[in-house]
């Protein structure tokens, strides 16, 4: 009987201790948004090549390309590309900074976090602004 | 002559492949790329935002400029060989079957290579074929 407990118990210890199983961290959540945003932007090249593709097919294409991109669903779509952009842009400038050996200690690690994030939303607030009253 | 303390041979060493083969190319091209997609972040943008919401010709009249044309291009073959090195690495952490790895780094490439092309062509046809002309 005890031995049979102390099988479950052991079949439900964590094998292999992986993200459920840590306190969130400010660096560790920038770290996977990091990935995240790299893998959206990756998918979001197919909307790159469609929109340049269909500006080279002639003025019909384009048409239904540009319906495309100014419908709500569109504008979500660019929203969020923009802040996904910008959002691996900064965590690439702070990778940047850990190549050159700055940046390691605990407070800055954590700065740098915080304003990869900050700077993430406010220069996609920033770019949206400008379009949108430029236009 | 010279005593050795690694099981490395001297050809390995002057090579400096490492068991990748490969050496640090991966890495750093993948560091080169991200300060080109940086320096060209800016004129993408600005060349994107200026385009949206226009009529095909005036779109076609901005992008065939050739400084749009030659930024654009320059950002595609940038971000395409970026995604190409950063998607191979996610691969390699999470893709554990040996021919379903290899399988996923080559449809990587393809897909990146698929990307560039049409970006490429798209982009170098607009600027050829109309500009002016319309």
């Amino acid at each position: 009987m005890a031995s049979a407990e102390s099988a479950r118990a052991e079949a439900k210890r964590p094998l292999s201790p992986h993200l459920q199983i840590y306190r969130w961290t400010w660096t560790m959540a920038m770290s996977i948004f990091h990935r995240a945003t790299a893998i959206v932007l990756y998918v979001g090249t197919v909307f790159l090549a469609f929109w340049l593709v269909s500006l080279a097919s002639g003025a019909e294409a384009y048409a239904s390309a540009a319906w495309f991109f100014g419908s709500p669903v569109g504008y979500l779509l660019l929203f969020a590309y923009t802040w996904a952009l910008m959002h691996h842009m900064l965590g690439g400038v702070r990778h940047f900074v850990w190549d050159f050996g700055r940046g390691f200690e605990p407070s800055q690690r954590f700065l740098l976090a915080k304003l990869t994030l900050a700077g993430s939303i406010g220069l996609t607030l920033v770019i949206w602004i400008v379009a949108l009253i430029a236009r | 002559m010279a005593t050795r303390n690694s099981i490395r041979t001297p050809l390995a060493r002057a090579k400096g492949l490492g068991a990748s083969g490969g050496g640090t190319d991966h890495f750093w091209h993948h560091r080169i790329t991200a300060v080109s997609n940086l320096l060209l972040m800016l004129p993408f943008v600005v060349i994107v935002a200026l385009v949206a919401g226009r009529p095909h010709a005036e779109a076609v009249a901005i992008v065939s400029h050739p400084l749009a044309a030659i930024v654009l291009s320059l950002f595609v073959v940038s971000i395409t060989i970026h995604m190409r090195l950063g998607m191979q690495i996610v691969i390699e952490d999470y893709v554990h079957g040996k021919g379903a790895k290899i399988a996923a780094v080559i449809a990587n490439t393809f897909f990146a290579i698929a990307i560039g092309a049409a970006s490429l062509f798209a982009i170098l046809k607009v600027g050829f074929g109309f500009g002016p002309l319309l």
